[in-house]
C-alpha cells in the first residue's frame, strides 16, 4: 500500500502541492484525467515522509497520507 | 500503515466547485477537522453566504442553511437562540460581509451573539466577476476600477477585525491566513478556539481569513500566495485583536 495516494477525479491540477512538498517529490503526471487536468503525482515514494504538507494544501482535498508503522 | 490524513467525516463526498486553487476549499476543510475533533456534528448549523461560497451547504455533513445577501449574521441570531444547543457558524465573502452586509455583522458582533463568524477577504467580489470590495487594495485593477481602486473615489480597505475588535461584546476576534503551511496550522487553530468558545457559551468570535482568488486576481494558483503575501498582508496585517477569555494562551 502506498503511502501518498491522490484521487484523480478530484485533483484540479493546481499545482499547489507539488510547489509546497518540502523534498520535490511531487510533479504534474504525463496524462490527461476526465477533467482534462494533468494531475499531480508521487516521483520517488520511498522519499516520502508522510509530513502531509501536500494533502493539508490540497484545495481539494484530493490526496489522502499513510505512515508505515514501526 | 496507518492514516495520518484524509477527508473530515463533517465533510460530505461532493467535489467542489471551486475554481483550481481557491482557498474555499481549504478553508472549509479546516472547519469540518474542528467539528469532527470537537465532536459537535451532530449540533452544528452552518449558514451560507451569497459568493463564491453559496454552495457550502454541499460540502459539510452538517445542518445548513443559505441566507439572502450579508444576512448570515442575522440568519445565525435567529438558529441560535431558537436552537441554543447548537452550535452556529456563518461563513461569508468580503462582498457578503463587508459591503451589503455590513450592518447585519456589527451588529451580531455588538449584540455578543453566541456564534462563530468566518470570514473569507480576498479583496474582491470572486462569484461576480471580480468586482472592487470594501477590502480591495489601494491601486488594485478590478472589473469595476480598471485604473486600479482610487480612494479619493471609492475609500480604503476595510479592516474588520479592527473594527469589531473595538466593540464591548466580542469575545474573540482574529486574522489568520493559510499562505503557507505554518499559517495554515494557525488558521485551523484559530478556528478551533472560536468554535471552542462557542461551545463553551463564551460568545461571539470573528475568524477572518486573508485568501486568494486567483481566477479574479488573474493569478496562477501557486503564485497567488506569494501576491498575497506581498500585497495584502502588509495592509491586512495578521494578529489577534481581542481574546477576552486567554483562549490562545490556555
Ligand atoms: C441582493 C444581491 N445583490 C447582489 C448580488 C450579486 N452578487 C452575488 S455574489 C456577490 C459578491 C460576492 O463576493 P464575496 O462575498 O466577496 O464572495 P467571493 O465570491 O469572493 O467568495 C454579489 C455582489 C446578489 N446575488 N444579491
Ligand atoms: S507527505 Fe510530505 S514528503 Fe510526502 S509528498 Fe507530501 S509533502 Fe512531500
Ligand atoms: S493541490 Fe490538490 S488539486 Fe492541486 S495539484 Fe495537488 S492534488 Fe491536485
Ligand atoms: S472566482 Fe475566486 S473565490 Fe470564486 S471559486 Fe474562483 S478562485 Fe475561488
Ligand atoms: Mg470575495
Amino acid at each position: 500500500m502506498s503511502k501518498w495516494v491522490i484521487n484523480e477525479n478530484l485533483c484540479k491540477g493546481c499545482g499547489i502541492c507539488i510547489a509546497r512538498c518540502p523534498l520535490k517529490i511531487l510533479a504534474f503526471a504525463d496524462h490527461l484525467t476526465s477533467k482534462g487536468v494533468h494531475p499531480a503525482a508521487m516521483t520517488d515514494e520511498a522519499k516520502c515522509t508522510s509530513c502531509a504538507i501536500c494533502a493539508r494544501s490540497c484545495p481539494d482535498v484530493a490526496i489522502e497520507i499513510y505512515k508505515e508503522e514501526k | 500503515m496507518k492514516k495520518i490524513f484524509s477527508r473530515p467525516e463533517s465533510m460530505s463526498k461532493k467535489p467542489f466547485h471551486y475554481c483550481p486553487g481557491c482557498d474555499h476549499g481549504v478553508i472549509h476543510r479546516l472547519i469540518a477537522e474542528v467539528i469532527d475533533e470537537l465532536e459537535i456534528k451532530n449540533r452544528t448549523i452552518g449558514v451560507a453566504p451569497v459568493g463564491c461560497s453559496v454552495f457550502a451547504y454541499d460540502y459539510f455533513d452538517v445542518d445548513f442553511n443559505q441566507a439572502p445577501h450579508g444576512r448570515a449574521p442575522a440568519v445565525a441570531t435567529g438558529i441560535k437562540r431558537v436552537r441554543p444547543d447548537s452550535i452556529v457558524f456563518t461563513y461569508q465573502g468580503d462582498g457578503d460581509l463587508a459591503a451589503i452586509g455590513t450592518a447585519e455583522i456589527i451588529h451580531a458582533a455588538n449584540r455578543g451573539e453566541n456564534i462563530t463568524a468566518v470570514f473569507i477577504n480576498n479583496a474582491i467580489y470572486g462569484m461576480t466577476g471580480g468586482q472592487m470590495a470594501p477590502t480591495s487594495l489601494i491601486g488594485m485593477k478590478t472589473q469595476t476600477s480598471p485604473y486600479g481602486r482610487d480612494a479619493a473615489t471609492a475609500g480604503h480597505p476595510i479592516h474588520m477585525c479592527e473594527m469589531i475588535a473595538t466593540l464591548e461584546s466580542p469575545v474573540y476576534v482574529t486574522r489568520v491566513t493559510i499562505n503557507n503551511p505554518a499559517n495554515l496550522m494557525k488558521t485551523k487553530k484559530a478556528l478551533l478556539n472560536a468554535f471552542t468558545l462557542q461551545k463553551e457559551g463564551k460568545g461571539f468570535s470573528f475568524v477572518e481569513v486573508v485568501s486568494t482568488c486567483p481566477t479574479n486576481w488573474g493569478k496562477k494558483p501557486t503564485d497567488a500566495h506569494k501576491w498575497l503575501t506581498e500585497n495584502m498582508l502588509p495592509v491586512f496585517k495578521l494578529g489577534t485583536f481581542k481574546d477576552t477569555q486567554g483562549v490562545e494562551k490556555s
